[in-house]
């Protein structure tokens, strides 16, 4: 049964024009919200990041300068758009869009609300509702690369090439860790989907937050998935591919208008679509304590309750990502990649290996503390032999020289 | 509709595949390779194989890809490549051999059904909802576990290898900095360079 919802059931009959209307609808929208997300999360950032600093941020366009992100952007929008002699003129053109491609589609598998009715038709809130849909998060972000690395190479001048390799090396390290970490919930959830991953952290009783969501019962693969999610979208302290006082500004140092506009709009895409991922698959995802005085299925608490618990969840993981912001100093290269390879990696398959044991330990009917506690040691153990062999820093400086 | 999508992709396909080979600067073939392996995925996916088509962008697409483009970025070779090459018979060679290939490819198509007839050995695929990534995963861990391992001994033993090599690459290109008489080498560097090795041990 459960297998069954793992398709939207908008699109399990023939496919007619209000269905095709349907889909049209829910992409539209997806942009504008996720365009719209970027606008204001740029403005929040500033102003929350100026308000920990004694600042005032901008105050100028509209009221709170709640206007000032749309200024930049018509501002950037009329800027005359200069591309070097040495650039690699259809590859430059082309990267700011394989940048914000990945960004977008990202976001399209993830379910922003319950399931509800569109023109008589059954739906998910959700663009599309794949039956691999983790898979395709870790696809899209495996993408993702593309725009950074060609958008440095093909700008032909040392520093955003230097910018772009050292993102590509950052990203292609984090890569492993981020789906490490997505592979222990999808262990404990049995399926790809990420509607179906949703549904089984539904909200039955006031302790479902605990029992249901998987934040706790995965919560050393959820502390890896926020670290290298982090890192996945160069957000500050892993922000190495624009170290200014190094690189001048990284793989976008070329870029001016409209084309500088993109990457800073999937840069940001990114973390909002990161945030509202982790949201789906350890923190419930629209899931959450319904309105109890308004029946069941009323149009309030069918469209409207679901959509607000996604907002509040998402907006936390952004208001958490503008602090680490603010309070981070930038990490240094060496010891950004000795945590990507050297911590999250292993502790990612030790995690991965222990939660397979138990989950095994449920279904084969063994003692479930026994199993967790040896999966435990063993683990433990392994990680102590690979520490123990592992080159030390100083070693490793050692042999370079 | 699925004829629509399938000749779209195929065109894509050959593109891609002309593209790479016609290319003249390495990046420029690296990203028409990326063309065709997206568009085969796409292909997987209009054939109900979607588990295929998501791993074949996760470790083609955005995994091996990436690593040519590392490699050329890297090393620098991205220059232009120039149209006279050492060995004309090469040339000559590529074509015969691509046809001979090709030849052998239709005569095989045409003359058995393999290719295009039962959809998999393992029964059906299942339900398209899930992917067939259950029946994948089943056949895997059960009847094939045997070839399972062995394919992830062999990866590991090639991992393992590399690193060897580079390694023992790496202590030959060191050994005759060893030879150097040890008087040599002025005093006044060894405790400049001792404090930068000491500064990093703590991490």
């Amino acid at each position: 049964m459960s297998r069954l919802l793992a398709l939207d059931p908008l699109l399990r009959g023939s496919v007619t024009w209000s269905v095709f209307v349907v889909v049209v609808i829910k992409v539209v929208i997806a942009f504008v919200i996720l365009l719209l997300a970027v606008l204001l999360y740029i403005w929040a950032m500033r102003k929350v990041i100026a308000d920990m600093q004694n600042r005032i941020g901008p105050n100028r366009a509209g009221p709170y300068g709640v206007l000032q992100t749309l200024a930049d952007g018509i501002k950037l929008f009329f800027k005359e758009q200069s591309i070097p002699d040495s650039a690699d003129r259809p590859v430059f053109r082309l990267a700011p869009y394989l940048s914000i491609m990945p960004a977008f589609l990202m976001f399209c598998v993830v379910p922003i609300g319950g399931t509800v009715s569109i023109l008589g038709h059954q739906t998910f809130l959700q663009v599309v509702d794949l039956p691999m849909g983790a898979l395709f998060i870790l696809a899209m972000s495996g993408l993702g690369v593309y725009g950074v690395m060609l958008a440095g190479w093909s700008s032909g001048s040392k520093y955003p090439l230097l910018g772009s390799v050292r993102a590509s090396a950052q990203l292609l390290s984090y890569e492993a860790a981020f789906g490490l970490a997505i592979l222990g919930v999808l262990i404990q959830a049995g399926t790809l989907s990420t509607h179906e991953i949703a549904v089984q952290q539904q909200w039955t009783n006031a302790w479902s937050f605990v029992s249901h969501w998987f934040w706790l019962k995965t919560f050393v693969a959820f502390a890896i998935f926020l670290v290298a999610a982090t890192a996945e979208t160069n957000h500050p302290p892993f922000d190495l591919v624009e170290a200014e006082q190094e690189l001048v500004g990284g793989f976008n140092t070329e870029y001016t208008g409209i084309r500088f506009a993109i990457f800073y709009l999937a840069e940001f895409m990114n973390v909002i679509t990161m945030s509202a991922i982790a949201v789906t698959l350890f923190l419930g995802g629209p899931s959450g304590p319904s309105l109890g005085f308004l029946a069941r299925d009323n149009v309030v608490n069918v469209w409207l309750v679901p959509m607000v618990w996604f907002l509040v969840k998402v907006l936390a993981l952004l208001f958490a990502t503008v602090w680490v912001r603010a309070s981070l100093p930038r990490m240094r290269y060496d010891r950004l990649m000795s945590l990507g390879w050297k911590w999250l990696i292993e502790i990612a398959i030790l995690w991965v290996l222990v939660t397979a044991t138990v989950q095994v330990a449920m279904v084969e009917d063994w003692n479930r503390l026994l199993a967790a506690s040896i999966a435990v040691v063993a683990a433990v153990a392994g990680y102590g032999v690979l520490y123990a062999s592992m080159p030390k820093s100083g070693e490793q400086i050692e042999e370079f020289r | 509709m699925e004829a629509v999508v399938f000749f779209v992709c195929a065109a894509a396909v050959i593109i891609g595949a002309l593209g790479v080979i016609a290319g003249r600067n390495p990046v420029h073939s690296a990203l028409f390779l990326l063309l065709t392996l997206v568009s085969i995925a796409v292909l997987y996916l209009q054939q109900h194989a979607a588990l295929v088509a998501a791993i074949q962008i996760v470790v083609y697409a955005s995994a091996i890809v990436v690593l040519f483009l590392f490699v050329i970025t890297l090393l620098g070779v991205d220059k232009q490549e120039a149209p006279d090459d050492a060995h004309p018979v090469q040339r000559v060679a590529a074509v015969v051999l691509g046809v001979l290939a090709l030849t052998g490819i239709l005569v095989l198509v045409h003359g058995n059904r393999w290719v295009t007839g039962s959809p998999s050995a393992r029964g059906g695929l299942g339900r398209a909802e899930t992917g067939n990534v259950e029946t994948l995963a089943k056949s895997l861990f059960t009847d094939f576990v045997w070839a399972f391992e062995m394919t992830a001994v062999l990866l590991v033993i090639a991992v393992v290898g590399s690193v060897v090599l580079a390694r023992r690459s790496g202590h030959r290109a060191e050994a005759p900095v060893a030879e150097v008489p040890v008087a040599e080498v002025p005093v006044a560097e060894v405790p400049a360079a001792e404090p930068a090795a000491g500064e990093r041990t703590p991490a």
